[in-house]
């Protein structure tokens, strides 16, 4: 019919490459935040102050944390629904080891972490091992740990007035110490520095290789000699235990354990690692692309406030966002 | 084969039922050094059953497996591969998310350490070197060993598993149909390959349909029906009608033996 269509970018095997890289998958993502960025601070002088960075970098922190070990999972093909309420239940066990039974901080926080990291462990044993979907295996845990958390809190908020450094682990500032003009607080180095370990692990380890062949052809990588079971478990125990750290870093933000609050937190989570290019289908992914996706989250979010946007608004936009990045990524595969 | 020489692999009474079915039914086999013994057999025979049962994919219900002139218990793939027997399978068993390098290193990936061994990570340099000379020893080309399998081409996807499997010097090969993706040149390369590493004194055995692949390269030829080893022949002394009526039904050696 029309002959002068463009052509297609199959017959241009050096352009499809090009397009099916993950190098321009990556750019791409990084592309429609430097928009976001852009346009905002077009619109509102107030975007680009150093305070109002700052406090998108915090809000980024904890949903960037979660979405970080939810990387490792979705990358395997699996989903983890759990993170948002095994957060909670992990600021909950912090809050009773530090408040009720005096442990150091330091103790305090590996609980914390500790707690996350044995849900995640019990997730992947019955994912591995009984052969249960990972949507309801996870889904299930998500009522467990909502449940626990709450047990465990007697259904209160638990303030940690006993443990006053706790607060200092988010709201601290290492940087402000040096730099007092730059008093970034802890809980964005933690984010910073749990993404690198996260990189790392990824993108260097045998553990990383494993992730993205399990998500790419599990039966070849069992028989490639994988012991796929232990792997496959690994990777949620590892997806938990920043969900542990992500309900550490929480609490210290909030000063207080709070029980209820985390249901909901694990589709933000989701949601982050999609914009930012991780096929829930498995097999691809990178920790770039999720810290990526997450700050696309909060810039959307925050830009839209200070833009006077109503806040029911702003969740409606965001979803948007999140089916169009999707699309996006799958135009550009069928190029 | 001579007598004295010691079998590198010995199957005595295999028998894998999957519920009802029989699919492999005491089946015994041996392969020598040096030899190329082809399983051949319609679709449904059991030949892929028989040979996951020795690379470590099923458990046998009966029978015993000998390597190397001991009983082995070949529990887990890694098993297999930990002994030497190295299995390309039909559907080549790649991950086509990972590159070349990744699939070849699958599973048995080289690491560097930093910290006094506390922390390990890929030595992703030395893998792509060494799949690249690998390659280039295959005389396949393919455009970088960071391409992705699933941008590669049929035949160059066959070459990384056949890579993959030479690579750790097989004392056994076991290809499963390894010129079904391929053409015709790329199909006188594996036959070519099979060869040298019968010079090489690695036997191998290869399941094929295509009967002139197996007159091409085998010593012995081993047909299966329904579940059941029906001819034993030395390729030099049968002829493709033969093979055909065995694979067919037509013909059965077992039972004239039972009878």
């Amino acid at each position: 019919m029309d002959i002068s269509v463009a052509p297609s970018s199959s017959q241009n095997p050096w352009l499809r490459t090009l397009l099916h890289s993950d190098a321009t998958r990556r750019l791409l993502a990084f592309a429609a935040l430097i928009i976001l960025i852009i346009f905002f601070s077009l619109r509102s002088e107030a975007f680009l102050r150093y305070n109002n960075v700052v406090g998108i970098l915090l809000a980024t922190s904890v949903n960037g944390i979660l979405a970080l070990g939810v990387t490792f999972v979705i990358i395997t093909g699996g989903i983890d629904l759990s993170i948002g309420t095994v957060m909670a239940f992990s600021a909950v066990m912090s809050a009773v080891f530090l408040t009720e039974w005096n442990v150091p901080l330091a103790l305090g926080v590996l609980g914390g972490i500790g707690t996350g990291a044995l849900a995640g462990l019990i997730n992947g044993i019955i994912i591995s091992r009984m052969r249960v979907p990972p949507f309801i295996a996870t889904l299930g845990m998500m009522y467990v740990a909502k449940g626990l958390a709450l047990i465990f809190s007697d259904l209160r908020p638990i303030y940690f007035y006993e443990a006053p450094q706790f607060r200092e682990i988010s709201m601290g500032s290492v940087v402000g110490r040096f730099i007092p003009e730059y008093d970034i607080p802890n809980a964005v180095l933690i984010l910073f520095g749990a993404a690198i370990i996260a990189s790392i692990l990824l993108s260097r380890t045998v553990f990383g290789r494993y992730t993205f062949a399990l998500g790419s052809n599990e039966e070849a990588t069992r028989l490639s000699g994988v012991n796929v079971k232990t792997w496959k478990t690994a990777v949620y125990m590892i997806c938990g235990a920043f969900a542990g750290l992500g309900g550490v870093v929480m609490a210290a933000r909030l000063n207080s354990a709070q029980p209820a609050l985390g249901q909901g937190y694990e589709l933000d989570a989701i949601a982050a690692v999609v914009i930012g290019g991780t096929s829930l289908s498995g097999g691809e992914g990178s920790i770039m692309g999720t810290i990526i996706g997450a700050f696309v989250m909060s810039v959307l979010t925050n830009g839209l406030r200070i833009m006077s946007v109503p806040q029911e608004w702003q969740i409606v936009v965001t979803g948007a966002i999140l089916v169009l990045a999707v699309y996006l990524d799958i135009i550009r595969r069928r190029a | 084969m001579s007598a004295a020489m010691e079998p590198i692999l010995q199957v005595e009474n295999l028998v894998k039922r999957f519920g009802g079915l029989t699919a492999v039914d005491h089946v015994s086999l041996a392969v020598y050094p040096g030899e190329v013994v082809g399983l051949v057999g319609d679709n449904g025979a059991g030949k892929s059953t028989l040979i996951k049962m020795v690379s470590g994919v099923y458990q046998p219900n009966e029978g015993a497996i000998y390597f190397a002139g001991r009983p082995v218990n070949i529990s887990r793939p890694s098993d297999a591969r930990d002994m030497g027997i190295e299995t390309i399978y039909q559907d080549l068993a790649l991950a086509g998310n990972l590159d070349a390098s990744a699939n070849i290193f699958l599973g048995r990936e080289r690491k560097k350490s930093w910290l006094g061994g506390i922390v390990r990570t890929l030595d992703e340099k030395l893998m792509i070197d060494e799949s690249r000379t690998l390659m280039e020893h295959l005389d396949v080309k393919i455009p970088t060993m960071q391409a992705k399998i699933d941008n590669l081409s049929g035949g160059q996807r066959q070459a990384v598993a056949i890579a993959r499997a030479l690579y750790w010097h097989a004392k056994l090969m076991i290809m499963d149909e390894p010129t079904n993706n391929l053409g015709v040149v790329e199909q006188g390369k594996v036959l070519d390959l099979i060869r040298r590493l019968r010079s090489q004194n690695v036997p191998v055995i290869l399941i094929s349909h295509t009967m002139h692949d197996v007159f091409a390269v085998t010593d012995r030829i081993v047909v299966m029906h329904r579940g059941r080893k029906v001819a034993e022949k030395r390729t030099a002394e049968t002829s493709h009608e033969e093979i055909v009526q065995y694979m067919v039904g037509a013909k059965d050696d077992s039972r004239a033996a039972a009878d």
